[in-house]
C-alpha cells in the first residue's frame, strides 16, 4: 500500500525525523491559508499524488509570496499530472502540500528496503540525492552505499556512521545523520513498511538535516496491525476496478490488452498472460480467482473484466486442484449467463473432475470455445479476436 | 529415492485443527502411505484430543517425543504462523514446510534471522520450505501440502516451483506423456523464505533417482538466475526452464509478494536469458514444458 508525501512525512516526524513544517490543502483557498499560517517569504507547492517524478511533471513550484501561492495552488489542483509512473493519461492532482521553502546546501539519498538475497534490512544512502536512483546505481554505482542490518540487533551505530561518512556528511552534522538513519530504520521496521525512502535528504545551510520527501510502501499482509497507515489509504490513487476486486478478494491489474484472463493461481494467471502474448496478443488484466473461488468470486471477476471497454475476448484456464472443474463450469456458466457475456469465450480446464466440468460447458448452450492446452487456449481466443 | 520426504517420513500438523489444516490433512492422509505417516497434531488447546484418529499434542515439542516425527506442515493463520515456524525449529525437526499465505514479511526477516542465529550458535538446523507455499509430494509415497495427489505418478523427474498451479500444471503435463515425478517442491511465493531454486537443484542433483528437472521461476528477486548460475558449473542432469511474467508491467505486484519487478535484473526475459546461457533448455511457451523435457532424455 502507499500513501502521500504528507502522511509520509507525519510518520517520519513521529519517529523522530526532521521535515520541513507544512500543511496539507484540498482548496486553493486553503492553500493561501497555509501560507499565512506557515509564515515566512518562501513556501513550496507540492502535488500529492501516489506516483514519483512531480517535479519534473511540473507538480512542484516555488512560491515567493502569497499571490504566487494562490496561482501555482490553481495550476496544479486539479491538473492530470503526468510522470514516468503515471502512465500517459496522467494522475489528477486533489491534494496539495503547501511547506516552507528549504534553504538547500546539499542533497542526499537514502532508503530502507527488505532485501531478499541476504534476508536482511538493506540501508542505502547515496550523495546523489535528488536524483532518480535507478539511474544513479546504474551509471555510477559506486556512489551507492549499502549496510545489512540484522533485524535481530538493529542499526549499529557504526553502520550508520558507514553511510553518513560515505556520502559526505560535513563533519560537523554527522550527528545529525547517523540519528535520522537511526530513526529512519526504526520507523521501517515499527510500520511495517516495505519501502521507507527519503529522496532528498537535504543538509541545510544551518547544517541541519531534514527529510524534504517521502516515498513509503506498505507490506499488506501486515495492515491488520497498523491501523494508523490504513487511515492513510486514499481510494481516488487507487484503480477503482483493482479496489472493487479486493472486495471479493480477487487479485485483479489492469493492464493495456484486449484478452480478459481469468486463472487460480499467481504464477499460472501470469503465464497465461505470457501465452496470450506469445500467439500474438495482449492481455487485458491480470486475474488470480484463488484457490477457494466459488460462483458468486467467479461472476463477480467476469464482471469486473467486462468494464473494461478494451476486453474483446476472455480467456478461462483453470487447474483444478482443491478446487474442482465442475464448480468454476458452474461459475462460468452462471457469470456468463448473468453478466449476458457477448465476447468469444474460451476455457481451458485440467484436473480434478475436468470431464464433469467440460460436460456442464458443454451442456450450457452457450458458445463455449473448449481448448485442452494453453497453447490451444490462446491460439483459440487471439483467433477469435481478430 | 526421493529428495526431503518418503514414505518413512513422520510428520506433525501444526494447526490440524482449523479449517485448511482439517482438510488438508485428511487428504494427505488418503494419499499412499498418508496413514502410517501423518502421526500427530499440534493444538495447545485440544492437547490430549485426536482428529483422523491422529493424536493432538500441545506442543511440537511433546508431539516429536511422543511419535518421533522430524517433519511439520503448518497450516496456522498468517499471524502466529512465524512464531509456529519457529517452534517446529526449537524442537530441532529436521523440516518444516509453511504452507500458509499473506505472513508478514517483517516477520519472516524475524524468525528467518533467528533460524540462521541458532545455526550459527552450533544448533540443529532446521530446514524451512516456504512459506505460501503448495508444499512438496514424492508420489505414490507421501503428500505433504495442498497439491491435488492424483495427477502425479511415481518416476524419475524433479520439478521445482515457487508457484502451486504452475507446478500441477507441469507435473501433469509429465504424466500425460508418461513420464513420472521423483519429487514436486512448491517453494512459494514470498519475498522472504527458506529453500530456494538452488537448494531444491542441489537436492534433485544427488538424487539417484532423479534424471531430470524442470525448474519454474517467476518475475522479481535473484534466486533464479543464482541457481541457473549454480547449475552451470554444477549440475549433471538435463534442466527445462520457463519463467513466467514476461508480459508483467514493473512496479506492479503480481499476487504473489515476490513477484515484483524491482530492479532491472529481476525481469522474466533477464531471468531467461541466465537460464538459457547456463545450459538450461528454456520456453517461453508454458504448455511445452513436459515435451521439451522429454526430448533431453
Amino acid at each position: 500500500m502507499k500513501i502521500h508525501e504528507y502522511q509520509g512525512k507525519e510518520i517520519l516526524r513521529k519517529f523522530g525525523v526532521a521535515t520541513p513544517r507544512g500543511i496539507p490543502c484540498f482548496s486553493v483557498d486553503e492553500a493561501v491559508k497555509a501560507a499565512e499560517t506557515l509564515g515566512g517569504k518562501v513556501w513550496v507547492v507540492k502535488a500529492q499524488i501516489h506516483a514519483g517524478g512531480r517535479g519534473k511533471g511540473g507538480g512542484v513550484k516555488l512560491a515567493r509570496s502569497l499571490d504566487e501561492v494562490r496561482q501555482h495552488a490553481s495550476g496544479i489542483l486539479g491538473m492530470q499530472l503526468k510522470t514516468h509512473q503515471t502512465g500517459p493519461e496522467g494522475q489528477k492532482v486533489r491534494r496539495l502540500l503547501i511547506e516552507d521553502g528549504a534553504d538547500i546546501k546539499k542533497e542526499y539519498y537514502v532508503a530502507c528496503l527488505t532485501d531478499r538475497a541476504t534476508q536482511k534490512v538493506a540501508m542505502m544512502a547515496s550523495s546523489e540525492g535528488g536524483m532518480d536512483i535507478e539511474e544513479v546505481a546504474h551509471k555510477t554505482p559506486e556512489k551507492i552505499i549499502k549496510v545489512f542490518i540484522d533485524p535481530l540487533v538493529g542499526i549499529s551505530d557504526a553502520q550508520a556512521l558507514e553511510l553518513a561518512k560515505g556520502i559526505g556528511v560535513p563533519e560537523t552534522s554527522i550527528p545529525q545523520a547517523v540519528d535520522t538513519f537511526k530513526k529512519l530504520y526504526t520507523c521501517y521496521m515499527e510500520t511495517d513498511a516495505s519501502l521507507a525512502e527519503i529522496n532528498p535528504l537535504i543538509l541545510e545551510g544551518n547544517g541541519n538535516i531534514k527529510a524534504l520527501d517521502a516515498k513509503f510502501n506498505f507490506d499488506s499482509n501486515a495492515l491488520y496491525r497498523q491501523p494508523e497507515i490504513v487511515a492513510c489509504r486514499d481510494l481516488d490513487e487507487e484503480d477503482p476496478d483493482e479496489i472493487e476486486a479486493s472486495k471479493f478478494d480477487l487479485a485483479y491489474i489492469s493492464l493495456d490488452g484486449n484478452i480478459g484472463c481469468l486463472v487460480n493461481g499467481a504464477g499460472l494467471a501470469m503465464a497465461t498472460m505470457d501465452t496470450i502474448k506469445l500467439f500474438g496478443a495482449e492481455p487485458a488484466n491480470f486475474l488470480d480467482v484463488g484457490g477457494g473461488a466459488t460462483t458468486e468470486k467467479v461472476t463477480e471477476a467476469f464482471k469486473i473484466m467486462l468494464r473494461n471497454p478494451k476486453v474483446k475476448g476472455i480467456l478461462v484456464n483453470i487447474f483444478g486442484g482443491i478446487m474442482k472443474c465442475d464448480t468454476i463450469a458452474t461459475g462460468v456458466v452462471t457469470a456468463a449467463k448473468e453478466t449476458h457475456l457477448s465476447v468469444p469465450l474460451v476455457v481451458r480446464m485440467k484436473g480434478t473432475n475436468e470431464d464433469l466440468g467440460k460436460k456442464i460447458l458443454a451442456e450450457s448452450g452457450l458458445p463455449i470455445i473448449a481448448a485442452d492446452t494453453m497453447a490451444e487456449a490462446a491460439t483459440k481466443i487471439v483467433a477469435a479476436v481478430k | 529415492m526421493s529428495i526431503l520426504i518418503n514414505k518413512d517420513t513422520r510428520i506433525i500438523t501444526q494447526g490440524i485443527t482449523g479449517k485448511t489444516g482439517q482438510f488438508h490433512t485428511e487428504k494427505c492422509i488418503e494419499y499412499a502411505n498418508g496413514k502410517n505417516c501423518f502421526v500427530a497434531g499440534v493444538n495447545p488447546k485440544k492437547a490430549g484430543e485426536k482428529i483422523f484418529d491422529v493424536p493432538i499434542f500441545a506442543t511440537v515439542k511433546e508431539a516429536k517425543q511422543a511419535t518421533g516425527a522430524t517433519v511439520s506442515v503448518i497450516y496456522v493463520p498468517p499471524a502466529g504462523a512465524a512464531d509456529a515456524i519457529w517452534e517446529a525449529c526449537e524442537a530441532d525437526l529436521d523440516l518444516a514446510i509453511c504452507i500458509t499465505e499473506g505472513i508478514p514479511v517483517r516477520d519472516m526477516l524475524i524468525v528467518r534471522n533467528k533460524m540462521k542465529q541458532k545455526v550459527a550458535k552450533g544448533g540443529k538446523e532446521t530446514l524451512l520450505l516456504g512459506p505460501n507455499c503448495p508444499g512438496l509430494i514424492t508420489p505414490d509415497e507421501v503428500k505433504i501440502g495442498i497439491m491435488p495427489g492424483h495427477i502425479h505418478r511415481k518416476g524419475r523427474i524433479g520439478v521445482v516451483s515457487r508457484s502451486g498451479t504452475l507446478t500441477y500444471e507441469a507435473v501433469a503435463q509429465l504424466t500425460e506423456i508418461g513420464l513420472g515425478q521423483s519429487s514436486a517442491v512448491g517453494i512459494g511465493g514470498d519475498p522472504i523464505n527458506g529453500l530456494k531454486h538452488i537448494d531444491v537443484m542441489k537436492m534433485f542433483n544427488d538424487d539417484p533417482d532423479t534424471d531430470a528437472v524442470i525448474m519454474i521461476g517467476e518475475i522479481g528477486g535473484p534466486d533464479e538466475a543464482d541457481a541457473a548460475r549454480w547449475c552451470k558449473d554444477n549440475m549433471k542432469k538435463p534442466i527445462v526452464g520457463f519463467i513466467a511474467g514476461v508480459t508483467a508491467p514493473a512496479g506492479k505486484r503480481m499476487g504473489h509478494a515476490g513477484a515484483l519487478i524491482s530492479g532491472g535484473a529481476d525481469t522474466a526475459d533477464a531471468k531467461l536469458a541466465i537460464m538459457e546461457e547456463c545450459g538450461f533448455k528454456i520456453t517461453r511457451d508454458p504448455s511445452v514444458m513436459g515435451k521439451l523435457l522429454k526430448s533431453l532424455l
